[in-house]
């Protein structure tokens, strides 16, 4: 195992930029708003997440195989009155338009889903065409999202989640980790 | 092969008080159903997520036992939910699944693969620790017993006969007497779960 490698110089960031978005501050998001569930499919960008969520005793993790079947199953624990998160790619997302529509919002599921964003760039200048059709997708489904880069940025999961209750509908949250991912 | 409808008869003897999930035998277990509060019948929100949907609420209500009607179509949509359930364990979770064969709400065109697949053997793999499977309803009607006194989660196969539909599906009689939204909220305040 060995540590991304980076070349310095290459990318110009702030300090609050290189901070990132820690793990801690996601784990403190998903239990500030009650999170019990977290049904997820691992991704580069947000893989950095899996051990502090394993050690946390009030969430359930719930790994499936295809992202689709994430919002079927997030929508049968919110029925019950839990209260499930979505971790996922937007790959995968892209792959999960028909659940999206049926279970999630067919079935007016308050769900966040909170989607690695591979291929965003600072720039805007990518060659995945994962980041080019991530928004669209969204738009195109009346989706809501809210971007989260660093720390900084973690009182959005908030919103995120207060407008999902509010509208009961799946809000997105976009993790645009550009340097812990693969992009 | 069974019929759906006489299959859930028999089922409904020895339901008790668990949420029914009816999935595609929907139409016939409105019917059927004594306890319209505990079932979901939620028509076809999108194809291949039933099961993952049932497995959710089982996760949820651990103490409510839940039983799901699959279908073969569905479950070779979206089969890796298997191994998330077996995976899970839900102990409350009661997965039975309705082979006709074929896709028959578009018209009876077979799935794929539809006469030698083994879904028992494939429930069993993927870790399901105790599988059954049935093709008669004398059968059925000893084994159901026998299902619900195990513990989850168990996979069920059962042959059904097909029930094929050609018109139009707004030309269909309609059978849901709830909407899904409806279906969920009545479940929550039979199960007294407070509204968020």
């Amino acid at each position: 195992m060995h540590a991304h490698p980076r070349v310095p110089g290459v990318h110009i960031v702030s300090d609050t930029q290189k901070a990132g978005l820690s793990p801690e501050t996601v784990l403190a998001e998903m239990k500030k708003n009650g999170v019990t569930h977290v049904v997820w499919l691992p991704d580069s960008e947000t893989n950095w997440l899996f051990l502090l969520m394993q050690a946390e005793p009030s969430l359930t993790l719930v790994g499936v195989n295809r992202e689709g079947l994430a919002f079927s199953a997030a929508a049968g624990i919110a029925a019950a009155g839990k209260k499930p998160l979505i971790l996922i790619q937007n790959t995968g997302l892209m792959e999960s338009g028909d659940s999206l529509r049926g279970w999630a919002i067919g079935l007016n599921i308050p769900v966040v889903l909170m989607v690695g964003y591979r291929g965003w760039t600072r720039t805007g200048v990518s060659s995945d065409t994962a980041a080019t059709y991530t928004e669209r997708f969204l738009d195109a489904f009346g989706v809501r999202y809210y971007q989260v880069e660093g720390d900084t940025d973690a009182p959005r999961i908030s919103i995120a989640f207060e407008e999902a209750m509010k509208t009961k509908r799946p809000v997105a949250v976009l993790v645009a980790d550009e340097y812990h991912g693969f992009t | 092969m069974m019929d759906t409808a006489e299959m859930l008869r028999i089922f409904n003897r020895h339901r008790g008080d668990a949420i029914v999930v009816p999935g595609r035998g929907g139409r016939h277990w409105v019917k059927i159903s004594e306890k319209p509060n505990r079932d979901l019948p939620l028509g076809d929100p999108a194809m291949g997520g039933h099961a993952s949907f049932a497995m959710g609420l089982a996760l949820a209500l651990p103490r409510e036992r839940i039983v799901m009607f699959d279908s073969d179509g569905d479950i070779q949509m979206g089969m890796g939910i298997l191994a998330t359930i077996a995976e899970q364990k839900p102990q409350n979770f009661y997965h039975f699944m309705l082979d006709n064969g074929c896709y028959a709400t578009t018209g009876g065109q077979p799935v794929p693969n539809a006469t030698t697949i083994a879904y028992d053997a494939i429930a069993r793999a993927c870790g399901y620790p105790r599988v059954h499977a049935c093709d008669n309803l004398e059968t059925f009607s000893i084994l159901v017993e026998r299902v619900l006194a195990e513990p989850g989660p168990v996979f069920t196969w059962l042959k059904v006969r097909p029930e094929v539909e050609n018109q139009p599906i707004g030309a269909r009689a309609k059978w849901r007497t709830r909407t899904a939204g409806q279906a969920i909220l009545d479940l929550r305040r039979e199960l007294g779960i407070v509204e968020q």
